[in-house]
């Protein structure tokens, strides 16, 4: 423990030895304790004064290895994992990792669990805007939206522990479809929590969007442009506040996105406030999807594609057919091999583009999963929002950046 | 199963019109295509595919890597790009020896690849020459071996 604390102590050193770009340079740690970076996040300013010459965010305090741990669990017990990726958003995660292993072996998915599943991840990505919008507004001052979006998140998450059995760590997608049927009247509470969210909406509006320290705080602070955004890597909201109208569930729909009408919003500022408009008009419009998919859903019929020996039977199967309690001992025992190859499958999650490439060598373990997670790509582009401003303004760049330093450090 | 391209593929066609010998070979598998390229010419194609008009690969979402321990060569690099302009996808490979893991950094074509190329050196080993910055990323600084490499143990000691 001594040595790695040396260690991480001695990069400072290492960073603050290098040619100082001006007289009176300062270096500054801050973090990775620090409130205002949302977890374990270190970054190293170089200071004059209070104006930020040099950030370089040091990153892997939260390093699990979660990639190394994919590649000795057989393709079902990988779900459990991806929900501790973004632990801000667990369904994104599932979605995203069970639809590439949909696609390596060629599933069709039933419609009733592909309507659930664009359900249920707009609902995640609104309860991850607000907590982004709560967090980001108490770093800069601003408490009671802390406390009002927190408690609309609370609404939601009790919609997933209803139909999971967890708030968070839900696993509820599973290869092939859902891991349970529905419970009923689930859409209830669904319709109960989206037709109160509107009002509460334009609640943080009031608070916030016409407030002067709210907007001297974040409007022409850490401003990315649209070419920079796109030569960093960045994606999702950041990139949309930038003028760039990607998103993936337009570009390359997945899980019948192309059936449901919604916007993509953008900004062209491409500062902390445009990134704040950005996310509080993707919150409203995963209300308007959220509505579109509670007719869709239909109370009856299968949630799990059949693909016997891949996809583990129904309880009643199991018990009653032979090749049920076959199939049901193999799938749990040693899993099921899919063919050998290699596939790339993109989701829009609240951060942005989370790519998930699994290499199969057609053994029932993964060969390789690789997590392209937004938040790692997106923290790249720090230095460039945060030179030039001053240390309080840091704050605001880090929290419009919305990183989840699970997904940073995987 | 992985199947030859069958040479309908626009992309694929206009990188081989501009150099035939930059084309190792060429997989498709469920939709998705993947060029293979000699590592020399990687930079150039990168160049080539992030600059050309009527491609425009200008965002690279994704670079990682895979071991293929014991094989030879060992190391497959593969880079995801994407097309805003042109809704598509592209996956380059570069296979690497083993004994001399060693491939040009992309980071003068797309300098998102900076992390990207740092995290596969941390995790992996793998050398990018021309990187501006490489040094470990997720481990510590004085960790010893790579650990996603397939002869590094999952668990017990190293």
């Amino acid at each position: 423990m001594d040595k790695l604390d040396s260690a991480k102590t001695e990069r400072a050193v290492v960073t603050a030895a290098e040619p100082p770009a001006a007289q009176n340079v300062m270096v500054l740690n801050m973090g990775p304790q620090h409130p205002s970076t949302h977890g374990v996040l270190r970054v190293i300013l170089e200071l004059d004064g209070e104006t930020v010459l040099k950030a370089d965010p040091v990153i892997g305090y939260l390093h699990t290895g979660i990639e190394k741990s994919c590649e000795a669990k057989t393709y079902s017990q990988v779900i459990t994992l991806t929900d501790r990726i973004d632990y801000l958003a667990p369904l994104s995660n599932n979605l995203g990792y069970c639809l590439a292993i949909e696609k390596l072996i060629g599933i069709e998915v039933p419609k009733r669990a592909q309507y659930a599943r664009v359900l249920l991840t707009e609902l995640t990505r609104i309860a991850s805007h607000l907590v982004w919008l709560g967090t980001h507004a108490i770093d800069l001052g601003a408490m009671s939206v802390f406390l009002y979006s927190f408690r609309e998140r609370e609404e939601i998450m009790k919609i997933f522990e209803y139909v999971s059995g967890q708030r968070m760590m839900t696993s509820y997608f599973r290869i092939g479809g859902l891991a349970l049927q529905p419970p009923p009247g689930w859409l209830d509470r669904v319709r109960r929590v989206i037709d109160s969210l509107p009002g509460h909406i334009d609640q943080y509006e009031d608070l916030l969007t016409n407030n002067h320290i709210w907007i001297g705080r974040t409007r022409g602070i850490g401003i990315l442009s649209a070419d920079d955004a796109i030569a960093m890597g960045v994606s999702g909201p950041l990139l949309r506040a930038s003028g760039v109208a990607y998103d993936v569930r337009r570009a390359f729909p997945y899980s019948s996105y192309d059936e449901f009408d919604f916007n993509v919003p953008t900004q062209t500022a491409g500062d902390c406030y445009a990134r704040y408009l950005v996310r509080l008009a993707e919150i409203r419009e995963s209300i308007r999807i959220v509505r579109q998919a509670m007719p869709k859903v239909p109370p009856e019929g299968p949630f799990r594609a059949e693909v016997p020996g891949v996809i583990p039977p129904a309880r009643e199967e199991m018990k009653t057919s032979i090749e049920g309690l076959i199939y049901h001992f193999k799938i749990f025992t040693e899993g099921f091999a899919p063919p050998a190859g290699e596939v790339y499958q993109a989701i829009e999650s609240p951060r942005g583009e989370l790519g998930v490439f699994v290499v199969s060598d057609g053994s029932p373990k993964p060969y390789r999963v690789k997590f392209r997670t937004p938040s790692f790509v997106n923290l790249q582009s720090l230095p460039r929002l945060a030179v030039g401003q001053l240390i309080a303004d840091v704050v605001a760049c880090i929290g419009t950046t919305d990183i989840v330093l699970g997904e940073v450090d995987r | 199963m992985e199947s030859k391209e069958n040479g309908t593929n626009p992309v694929v066609q206009r990188l081989k019109e501009w150099n035939a010998a930059a084309v190792a070979d060429v997989v498709e598998f469920r939709g998705e295509t993947t060029v293979i390229v000699p590592r020399q010419h990687l930079l150039a194609v990168a160049e080539f595919l992030a600059g050309e008009p009527s491609l425009r690969f200008s965002f690279l979402s994704d670079l990682s890597p895979v071991d293929r321990f014991p094989l030879e060569p060992r190391f497959e690099v593969n880079y995801h790009l994407l097309s805003m302009e042109k809704r598509a996808r592209l996956r380059l490979k570069v296979r690497l020896p083993g004994k001399d893991a060693v491939v040009h950094s992309v980071t003068p074509v797309w300098p998102t690849a900076n992390w990207h190329e740092r995290e596969a050196f941390d995790l992996f080993g793998i050398q990018f020459s021309g990187h501006p910055d490489l040094r470990r990323i997720l481990m510590p600084d004085d960790w010893e071996g790579y650990p996603l490499r397939k002869d590094y143990p999952t668990e017990g000691y190293r």
